[in-house]
């Protein structure tokens, strides 16, 4: 579904990323892994439209959408759940779910999006119960459950998510990580990206392992849980020694 | 791994409780699977269920290595052949082997108990693991292997031989933890030396494992001063899977025999009568854990005895004390198993040779050797010296073929060889070990 | 015929290739990043890794050589510490530095998958009974093939090297149907059989994979013939991965290089470039999933050529032609090039057994000159002088057909043929003339 080669997006000057390339197969679920600053979310960002400056390829169902306008890649069907959910605080939880479906009301698909509605009532009911309510004064959990709804409500056919779990109880995270299993496994693609890389690894099929701007490791996310790699990633240890 | 722990310290009662167990199950599985044990319980009139407790296990029958060889090949099994993962023999003379067979379920346990041996003597993923035993068909190699690995430590599969290249990789790896004969590691260090290096100071060595083959308190004692490391007796045989039977823990004050995976019982080896812990006798095990070849009150042919008091490292698992001899004349040379009786057999069967000969056992050097002394018949002492050494190599050929290891032939003239009265002395083992 | 990963093995060439690029990639920041030897290669040619943006720019990389390796002895190229590594492999080899393989649990993960997919290609099941003739020890392939068939599911002897006699009497009793050996070895195995007057009712071996010397198509069908069994290719080395680098599938035309895994490449041993497909030079290898010891670029020093057109089979993995010889030792005579190992290969099809020889290569006019000379020791040391007369003329007829040579087959006494060769394999006299 997403295909991405020597993906090097800059900053002004900066470079955040150096040459990535990564891909993801329908109906997979990748994770994307890292210490703070390793380039996850220039990553996502760039793959929506948002960093404008970068080269390299990104082709999204064959599809080459590298300069693509945002506009124009989430209409061809990538939603993201942003860092820190940034949801419209001022507006409830229904009016934040119903924008998320913007791009679909130009196409008149009113009863799709009216049944798309209430699935995410029924995964969420805790939204359904609180749909008049100010996003703003929703619990840490409860945001990024609305986050993740108003992605949906997109329609996506690939869904990026990025850093679900920040800030968030680990129970609640758990909650969260299990949502994110079963949008998968009733066939949604996923990109996930994650600081905890144990949860990362249990929920999905390959992960990706990124070091200041570049991936170090990839592979089943089964056999990364035995590498050591991931720590040293995280930790930007400089090994050198061969007795560590 | 916990659960692991929890056999190992099994309280007494609840031990034998599983042993019980585990035997009826045993008891069930050959009666219905093996024709030896049907028809030896039937000889008896006993049934399994007629097994209450341990103590009825007097009433069952003995397997020895006869039997076994009698069964060989499938003559044991008890699983279905698709299952069978793996097949071990031991080393040892003439024709048919002796046979083992494994399902996954056997390996890994055999695997889990070598673990276990390994944990208790302070083993774990930090140390660096040389595996200097014969890895093939011999269990010594590849069962310790796959426990090792299981622990979690770097596994230098190294094998026998290639001392010096061996030794390099010690020192260059670091090697911790080193799996070997105690004749191996006496000319180990001989090679060292020789090598210009410090068994104790040029390397990491901080325990070894001793096992294959008998030797005494005094050898081990001299294996951990040339080394200044410590050294652990382990004891196995291939018909129980291999090492990991029975392992010395930290006390080093004999070797706790893991019950919860065999029975063991000492008996007189002349009339067959269980002997009370302390005296010595013959070791005869039951595996409890075995799918594919469960072998019941096995005669070992090893001479040792139980300690009675319970050990400080807290273990209930009985320990046995460190192998005293063989019921029989079985020698052990480089590893393989070796009986004067089919020495004499493959010799008496050569037209040439006399009525005397001799088995003289040395160590040169690091290497074992076996001296075959023959009187030869005196018509075929005369001829030429050429003739003589074609003779010499056909019995060396002949011995070779059957036995496995190569022996020294050497031909002397008819009554050249001492006569004893009574039982002679064939046999000469000068090998101090 | 089973394919034991489909998903790689016949993966579509632009999802290979794009898989290929992100572990390339990935390989080549972390070897940077954690190996001396490759960031000091890197910053020499002033490349950094994140410029490799395809998969032809891998030719901007220097290569890597056995030199490298055995100068970086014990552990200058592993890029993990020492306690992520669980096994070490060492090529074989008893002279000069040795090189040592370390494996992480990942690694042997991977090394046992490529290891089932080569047995799985030859044809082995979960239903085989499979006997590994190779070494155990840390020097031989018999535990790469051995983790792979305990994967594919099937039952195991690990038959090691224990000589041929005593394998043929296992594989009879325990009814093995795949055997994995050296062709040479396949063929001693063969010879005992006839000997023991064994047939199809004793023997059910069905198939074999052969390797670790050359075996070519006539060895092949005389393997086949003699044992009865399908008999297949593969390809490994032990600085890399021995067995399965690649395999060969029954549509026998050629060796399946497992490309999820290794990155291969054809260069002109002597200009280093890369070469075109279907063009015949030395396979270059790059690891792409290997965490302890990734190699760039490798150097395998053996000659093979690539072929990418469709298998039958199924699967989409690149093919690679028998390893026709190893590029040290190239002799060209009169135009003919060839290896001195297709040679001996020659002498232990027809005398039986390999013996030291050494090419001695002349000049006189415009003609070269071949002498082989062959150090006769007592085992090919015949009183019949006709039947000597007789091998050697066949040789050198063989050597005619096969290879397009004349040359002169000399026996020579042990203490002259040390003399005269001075332990090497080729004495080429021309360079002087």
């Amino acid at each position: 579904m997403l295909t991405i080669r020597n993906l090097r997006s800059y900053y002004g000057r900066m470079q955040a990323l150096k040459g990535v390339s990564l891909h993801v197969e329908e109906g997979e679920i990748v994770a994307l892994i890292g210490a703070n600053g390793a380039g996850k979310t220039t990553l996502l960002n760039s793959i929506v439209g948002l960093v404008p400056s970068l080269t390299g390829q990104i082709l999204f169902l064959n599809a080459d959408i590298t300069h693509q306008s945002p506009r124009e890649i989430i209409r061809m069907g990538v939603s993201l759940v942003p860092e820190g959910r940034q949801l419209f605080a001022p507006l409830t939880v229904m009016e934040n779910l119903t924008l998320g479906a913007y791009q679909r009301y130009r196409r008149k698909e009113k009863s799709k999006i009216k049944s798309d509605l209430d699935t995410i009532f029924e995964r969420f009911p805790v939204l359904k119960e609180r749909r008049s309510q100010v996003a703003g004064t929703l619990s840490g959990g409860e945001q990024q459950m609305l986050a993740i709804g108003r992605a949906l409500m997109s329609g996506p056919k690939f869904l990026l998510l990025d850093e679900p779990s920040m800030g968030l109880a680990p129970l609640i995270a758990a909650h969260i990580f299990q949502i994110i299993s079963q949008l998968h496994q009733q066939g949604t693609t996923i990109l996930l990206v994650e600081q905890n890389a144990a949860a990362a690894f249990k929920v999905s099929n390959r992960t990706y392992v990124i070091e200041t701007g570049r991936v170090v490791l990839q592979g089943a996310s089964e056999e990364l849980l035995h590498n050591q790699e991931v720590k040293r990633a995280y930790l930007g240890r400089e090994y050198k020694e061969i007795w560590e | 791994m916990s659960r692991e722990i929890d056999l190992e310290y099994l309280d007494r009662e609840n031990l034998e409780k599983l042993q019980l167990k585990r035997l009826k199950k045993v008891l069930d599985r050959v009666y219905h699977k093996v024709p030896f044990y049907r028809e030896a319980f039937d000889a008896r009139k006993v049934k399994p269920d007629n097994i209450k407790n341990l103590k009825d296990l007097e009433r069952l029958p003995f397997t020895t290595r006869e039997d076994l060889r009698a069964g060989y090949p499938y003559g044991f099994l008890t699983s279905s052949l698709s299952r069978l993962v793996r097949l071990h023999t031991s080393t040892g003379t003439t024709g048919k082997p002796k046979a083992v067979l494994f399902t996954q379920k056997d390996i890994d346990q055999a695997a889990r108990l070598i673990t276990r041996s390994m944990s208790m003597t302070g083993a774990g993923p930090e140390d660096v693991f040389q595996n200097m035993m014969s890895y093939g068909l011999f269990t010594g190699g590849l069962i310790f292997h796959y426990g090792a690995e299981r622990a979690g430590l770097l596994v230098i599969p190294s094998g026998t031989g290639n001392t010096e290249r061996q030794i390099e990789l010690m020192h260059d790896f670091k090697t911790t933890i080193v799996h070997i004969t105690p004749s191996y590691a006496l000319y180990l260090a001989e090679v060292m030396e020789r090598m210009g290096m410090d068994p104790r100071g040029d390397f990491n060595l901080r325990t070894v494992y001793l096992g294959a083959e008998p030797y005494s308190e005094a050898t081990k004692s001299k294996i951990e001063e040339i080394f200044s490391l410590d050294a652990y007796d382990s004891y196995g045989l291939s018909e129980m899977n291999g090492p990991g039977v029975a392992f010395e823990c930290k006390e080093k004050c004999g070797m706790h025999l893991w019950e919860d995976n065999f029975i063991m019982e000492v008996i007189d080896q002349e009339t067959l009568e269980i002997r009370r812990d302390s005296e010595e006798g013959e070791l005869v095990l039951t595996t409890l854990n075995r799918e594919a070849m469960p072998i019941l009150r096995y005669r070992t042919g090893d001479l040792t005895h139980i300690y009675p008091d319970p050990c400080r490292c807290g273990r209930v698992h009985r320990r046995i004390s460190r192998i005293k001899g063989r019921v029989d004349d079985m020698f052990i040379l480089r590893g393989v198993n070796i009986f004067p009786s089919e020495v004499e057999r493959i010799l008496m069967n050569l037209p040439e040779v006399g009525r005397n000969y001799q088995i003289v056992l040395e160590r040169h050097g690091g290497l074992e050797e076996m001296r075959v002394i023959l009187e030869i018949k005196k018509r075929f002492f005369r001829g030429s010296l050429k003739d003589l050494k074609r003779l010499q190599n056909k019995i060396k050929a002949r011995l070779k073929g059957e036995l496995m290891v190569t022996p020294q032939v050497e031909l002397v003239e008819p009554a050249t060889l001492p006569r004893t009265t009574g039982k002679a002395k064939r046999l000469i083992d000068k090998r101090k070990i | 015929m089973a394919i034991w990963n489909p998903h790689f093995e016949c993966m579509a060439k632009d999802e290979l290739e794009q898989l290929q690029l992100e572990k390339l990639q990935a390989t080549l920041n972390r070897v940077y990043r954690s190996v001396a030897f490759y960031r000091k290669l890197f910053d020499q040619m002033g490349l950094v890794p994140d410029e490799i943006n395809s998969l032809d720019e891998l030719s901007r990389i220097p290569f890597t050589g056995k030199t490298t390796l055995r100068a970086s002895y014990p552990y200058g190229m592993f890029a993990v510490p020492l306690r992520e590594v669980v096994r070490l492999q060492c090529t074989s080899g008893t002279t000069g530095e040795p090189i040592g393989v370390g494996y992480t649990r990942n690694d042997l993960t991977h090394w046992t998958e490529v290891s089932a997919r080569v047995l799985c290609a030859g044809g082995v099941t979960k239903n085989d009974v499979v006997q590994i003739c190779f070494d155990y020890s840390l020097f031989g392939g018999g535990l790469g093939f051995h983790y792979g068939a305990e994967l594919v599911g099937a039952s195991v002897i690990p038959g090691s090297n224990l000589d041929p006699a005593r394998q043929v009497v296992i594989a009879r009793d325990y009814r093995t149907t795949a055997l994995i050996a050296t062709p040479g070895f396949a063929i001693r195995l063969a010879a005992v059989v006839r000997e023991k007057g064994l047939g199809p009712a004793d023997i059910h071996l069905k198939r074999g994979l052969f390797t670790g010397e050359p075996f070519s198509e006539r060895t092949r069908k005389q393997i086949e013939d003699e044992l009865n069994i399908k008999a297949t290719d593969n390809y490994g080395l032990s600085e890399i991965a021995w067995p399965g680098v690649a395999g060969e599938c029954e549509k026998k035309k050629g060796l399946h290089i497992f490309e999820d895994q290794f990155i291969p490449e054809i260069i002109d041993p002597r200009t280093k470039e890369v070469l075109p497909l279907g063009e015949e030079g030395e396979l270059v290898l790059t690891t792409i999933t290997k965490e302890a010891f990734p190699l760039i670029r490798y150097r395998t020093g053996d000659i093979t050529t690539l072929d990418a057109s469709p298998c039958g089979c199924g699967r989409t993995l690149i093919r690679m032609k028998k390893v026709a010889g190893r590029t040290d030792e190239m002799v060209t005579i009169n135009g003919v090039s060839f290896f001195p190992s297709q040679i001996e290969h020659i002498f232990s099809q027809i005398w039986g057994v390999e013996p030291r020889s050494c090419l001695e290569i002349d000049r006189r006019g415009n003609q070269d000159i071949v002498n082989i000379l062959v150090k006769v020791s007592e085992r090919i040391f015949f009183d019949e002088m006709k039947k000597l007369q007789d091998l050697k003329s066949k040789v050198e007829r063989e050597i005619y057909q096969d290879l397009g040579i004349s040359v002169k087959v000399k026996l020579v006494e042990p203490d002259s043929f040390a003399r005269e060769t001075k332990g090497k394999r080729v004495i080429d006299k021309r360079e002087s003339s």
